[in-house]
């Protein structure tokens, strides 16, 4: 019984109260007992007085029997009346136990209808409707929630009533307060409103990357950068802290800042100015130990985000894959309803048409190719093509970087501006030319614009990826140059040290401690700023080819085809150069290694989480400005929805590739002896030993060895392996299961569809016959009236009865129509003239009456369907 | 909009806000919207009626070839003529709204596209669907033989007790397993 589940868990305490109650009664003495029921009889009338009032009040109401959810509760109240009137007959303690079962009705018919509020805003009614609902309903519940509980219990009810109302009010307002804050909401929708889903899902994206952002750079500020700033050694104190003596002069050229040298590079931006002090300031903060972690929370934050990302689209989109109703939600989904654009309308009808005659074409002849040898040649020399392409940038790029090497040997400060920042240029300008060579080369293929778009994508990917991983070769390769040096260097300043101290000891040997400045000690070249620092360059340019590209790109054409349109020999804005259309692919794609960026550097610069926030914050301004004032729909309209987890899918793969060599270069490379959070030690993680050796109690790092025995960990892979498989297996399972009951559904329906036809085709062919026989009737009894002779009567009914006879004989009953129905009320002498027949139509007219009687029901049904 | 917040009182708005997916913000933003569509001394009046004619000139619905039967499937007159009162507009934004649930947006999806009426999408109804969707002009219409190919293959597909007509559970059969359905059928002021 379904109501009993109604009972909920406040009804459940009320009724423990009670039982106490009860045990307080028994201990204690009679009279008391005595009160207790007059105190509930009154309790009793007070609310028959309120049940009158009520009973009156539904009586005026109009719509009562409109709504089936509403009445239900209301019968039931009637039936409590009616055991009211009883109760009133009988007397005692029957009539407490009673009270008490009409209380927990009372209780249930409340919480359906607070279920019923609740509920209301998912039925499809009218407002009107649900506003008379709602109001009664809550009505309803404010008059019988007092009445509810009694003594402790009532004032415990009251109380919780109450804490509900304010919670839900709250969360109400919390809700409307989390709306008010999400940004740019209204930019948004404009987009949305203009170009459709697709071009505002990637600002949707920029939006939830840059919520991501946020965290990394709170998490890097608030744990890094601010303590070390604050309670670290100041600026000065120290070698690593210093700008050196020779590039002193410099270190405050803007065009050494924008490079992030100079002071920039002796901050709190980069991983060589923090100190290797275990703790640091009163607060006895482990410095290089939240260094580490916060580096490494990073990271599985980010991954955490993007699965949980994918998981909850996957669950959205749910069992979308089964391309079972191609064409019904080519028809009922297709219409994208935030468009508000008549152009992208009208691009959104040509697109819709074009995807119904494709569906059709391809339906109607699923492989018909003209010349598929020229076809497969053609794509095999794309594809060469466009290996040819990476492979050349991937080279490029290689040579760059070690040109760029020979120059930083030589001095940066004797080459020209473009010498200095030739990588990142080259990485920009390929990232920007390459996609649109590749476009060129996507028309040899002639493939469905859908597939086209994939390998596009696929391409640009690729041609990322490898630049990307080109650009790491090449760092690794001065990774390893700079280690070279260093090591060179560490011993130059064991020598340097060692002439120092003699030097000093023979000019006096009472006073060996000397002070030298630290802007003049000789130091190592620190590769992990180095590598941080290339990185931010490479932020920096792309952030400033992507802002430059959109402004001459996108905002210079429109500006000078919506103005030479007016002199020119032929249309602009209709015919070649037109406006640009927004390319929400490439633009994903450019923010999805932009942050693969990111997360590769963010351990070496702690300021890239920040520099990405004010580069999302800006493009988000300056794309939702661009986008507004110089692009056009597109002409290919496509829906966000369904690529959501492509592109997720993507920004983990990066996600995966770009932790990799950061994760590389912390677990093999020693860190630089004189720079750094870590200097000192041998490893990077080597941190996380020294805190378990002094800060937790033995047995902790005792536990933690035995736990990371390769003895624990590797049963512990195995079983994890196994969940997987086993979970995979499962879900396997069901979805064959799935699949089964599919068919099964089919099957079952097509048995109910030819057993529907068959009663169909039967129930037509009696209604014609007996139509049939009805006319045949009517003239009949015409003879009857005409002609009042008994012999010929007989003779025609002895005729027609035995053409029902063999009708019957045939199978088809004729089913009673009109005329044949009210053959025994207009013809009277019909059931003597049956007496006069004796072929035993008697017996048979009953049973056809009777037989046909559901099947006059089963017709329209058939007809309504 | 100094009047906004006077015509709607506050426990109205919590009782819109009981009864919808919208937050006090697109309840506010609406009323807005619509008391605009009217003149100044309608606005005093409650449950005045503003025309499909108006509520159509709105951007959000200009460019929606489905316009003229949204506002008839959630217009409670009884002329029948589209016309909405501002609880009828907060019906429809309610429906197209984010947060509303599949069940009710297809619903109303299937009350939309039913042009007659009549309790199921017929092949009328489909080949009004699909003249909707190809738009007013010839070039992108379909012919005649595609219409049928394309009805045919839509009724293979849904029409699963095979009455040769799509009905209400087998409509939302079909949508609740689309993957892009909640995310389009969306409408946002």
């Amino acid at each position: 019984m379904p109501r009993d589940s109604l009972i909920t868990s406040e009804n459940d305490i009320d009724v423990g109260l009670d039982l106490a109650e009860d045990e307080d009664v028994l201990a204690s003495e009679e009279g008391h007992e005595r009160e207790r029921h007059r105190g509930k009889r009154r309790d009793g009338d007070r609310e028959k007085r309120k049940r009158e009032k009520r009973r009156r009040k539904e009586a005026h109401r109009a719509e009562e029997g409109e709504d089936e959810v509403q009445t239900r509760p209301e019968r039931r109240e009637r039936g409590k009346r009616k055991r009211a009137k009883n109760d009133q007959e009988a007397k005692g303690r029957e009539k407490d136990e009673a009270e008490e079962q009409e209380l927990e009705k009372l209780k249930e018919a409340v919480d359906d209808r607070k279920k019923l509020i609740q509920g209301l805003r998912g039925k499809p009614f009218p407002m009107k409707k649900k506003l008379v609902t709602l109001r009664e309903s809550q009505e309803f519940v404010e008059k019988y929630e007092g009445a509810l509980g009694k003594g402790k219990g009532r004032k415990l009810y009251a109380y919780k009533v109450m804490m509900t109302k304010k919670w839900m009010k709250f969360q109400r307002d919390f809700e409307n307060f989390k709306t008010a804050c999400i940004p740019w909401e209204m930019k948004i929708k404009e987009i949305e409103s203009h170009f459709g889903s697709s071009v505002a899902s990637y600002f949707i994206f920029l939006r939830w990357m840059y919520g991501i952002n946020m965290i990394l750079f709170g998490l890097t500020f608030g744990l890094v950068m601010v303590p070390e700033a604050l309670m670290g050694r100041p600026y000065g104190s120290m070698p690593r802290k210093t700008v050196p003596r020779g590039e002193e002069a410099s270190a405050m050229d803007f065009a050494v800042l924008w490079d992030f040298g100079g002071y920039a590079q002796y901050s709190v931006l980069f991983y060589g100015f923090y100190n290797n002090q275990r703790a640091i300031g009163w607060l006895k903060f482990r410095m290089p130990l939240s260094y580490f972690l916060v580096g490494v929370g990073t990271v599985a934050y980010s991954y955490m985000v993007v699965i949980r990302t994918m998981a909850r689209n996957a669950n959205e989109s749910g069992v979308g894959d089964d391309n079972s109703f191609n064409f019904s939600w080519k028809m009922f989904t297709s219409w994208d309803y935030l468009i508000g654009n008549p152009e992208t309308a009208d691009n959104k009808f040509a697109s819709i048409t074009t995807s119904f005659k494709e569906a059709i074409l391809e339906e109607q002849e699923s492989h018909k190719d003209d010349n598929i040898h020229l076809t497969r040649f053609l794509r095999v020399l794309a594809n060469f093509l466009v290996l040819c392409c990476l492979a050349g940038s991937g080279y490029l790029i290689y040579f760059v970087v070690r040109r760029s090497q020979k120059f930083a040997l030589d001095g940066l400060e004797n080459h020209t501006w473009w010498e200095r920042n030739e990588v990142n240029m080259v990485m920009s300008l390929l990232g920007m030319f390459c996609p649109m060579l590749f476009d060129v080369i996507s028309a040899l293929e002639n493939y469905h614009p859908r597939v086209a778009l994939q390998w596009q994508l696929g391409r640009i990917f690729a041609l990322f990826l490898g630049n990307l991983y080109t650009f790491i070769i090449a760092l690794m390769d001065e990774i390893n140059l700079k280690r070279e040096e260093e090591k060179i260097i560490k011993f130059n300043i064991t020598m340097w040290e060692v002439s120092l101290y003699n030097g000093t000891v023979s000019e006096n040997s009472t006073a060996p401690s000397i002070t030298i400045h630290p802007a003049d000690v000789p130091r190592g070249p620190c590769w992990e700023t180095m590598v941080g620092q290339e990185f931010v360059r490479l932020i920096i340019s792309d952030t400033m080819t992507t802002y430059i590209t959109l402004l001459i790109g996108d905002f210079l054409r429109a500006v000078l085809v919506r103005f030479l349109n007016y002199c020119w020999c032929w249309d602009l804005e209709a015919g070649f150069p037109s406006y640009s259309e927004f390319d929400v692919s490439g633009n994903v794609l450019g923010l999805i290694f932009n942050q693969g960026m990111i997360w590769m550097g963010a351990f070496y610069a702690p300021c890239l989480p920040a520099l990405n926030v004010l580069r999302l914050h800006v493009s988000m301004y300056l794309q939702c400005w661009a986008v507004m004032c110089c692009n056009v729909p597109q002409e290919r309209v496509f829906k966000a929805s369904g690529s959501n987890n492509f592109y997720m899918a993507m920004l983990l793969v990066i996600l995966f590739l770009s932790t990799l060599p950061a994760i590389y270069t912390i677990v093999t490379i020693p860190p630089s002896f004189d720079c750094g959070p870590f200097s000192g030690k041998n490893r990077m993680f080597d941190v996380i030993h020294e805190t378990l050796e002094s800060d937790f109690p033995a047995w902790f790092s005792k536990v933690f060895s035995y736990a990371s025995n390769p003895g624990l960990v590797l049963p512990f892979i195995l079983l994890m392996v196994l969940a997987i498989y086993y979970l995979q297996s499962t879900s396997k399972s069901y979805r064959e299961a799935n699949v089964e009951l599919k068919k099964k559904l089919q099957t079952q329906n097509e048995e109910n569809k030819r057993k529907n036809k068959r009663a169909a085709l039967k129930a037509q062919m009696d209604l014609e016959e007996a139509r049939k026989t009805a006319s045949q009737t009517a003239e009949q009894q015409k003879n009857n009236n005409a002609s009042l002779q008994d012999q010929e009567a007989d003779e025609e009914e002895d005729f027609s009865s035995s053409q029902r006879l063999n009708h019957g004989k045939n199978g088809h009953h004729p089913p009673p129509t009109a005329g044949d129905r009210q053959l025994p009320a207009s013809r009277a002498p019909a059931p003597r003239t049956y007496h006069h027949g004796n072929h035993g139509a008697p017996g048979y007219l009953p049973g056809f009456s009777r037989q046909s009687e559901p099947r006059m029901c089963r017709v329209p049904s058939l007809q309504r369907h | 909009m100094g009047t906004t917040a006077s015509q709607l009182g506050k426990d109205v708005l919590s009782e819109y806000q009981e009864l919808t997916f919208l937050t006090k913000q697109e309840i506010l933003l609406a009323h807005k919207r619509f008391s605009e569509l009217l003149s100044k001394e309608e606005r005093d009046r409650p449950d005045t009626r503003v025309p499909m004619e108006k509520i159509l000139t709105l951007p959000e619905l200009k460019s929606n070839p489905f316009r003229q039967r949204i506002c008839q499937v959630f217009s409670t007159s009884d002329r029948k003529d589209g016309s909405l009162t501002f609880e009828d507009f907060l019906d429809l934004l309610s429906a197209f709204s984010d947060s509303a649930t599949l069940e009710i947006k297809s619903h109303y999806a299937f009350r939309i596209f039913d042009f007659d009426d009549d309790g199921t999408l017929d092949t009328g109804d489909l080949e009004k669907l699909v003249n909707c969707l190809t738009g007013e002009t010839d070039e992108t219409r379909l012919t005649t033989d595609e219409m049928r190919q394309l009805i045919n293959n839509i009724l293979e597909e849904s029409d699963i007790d095979k009455d040769g007509t799509v009905n209400l559970s087998e409509f939302q059969h079909v949508i609740s397993r689309s993957p892009d359905f909640v995310s389009s059928f969306k409408i946002v002021l």
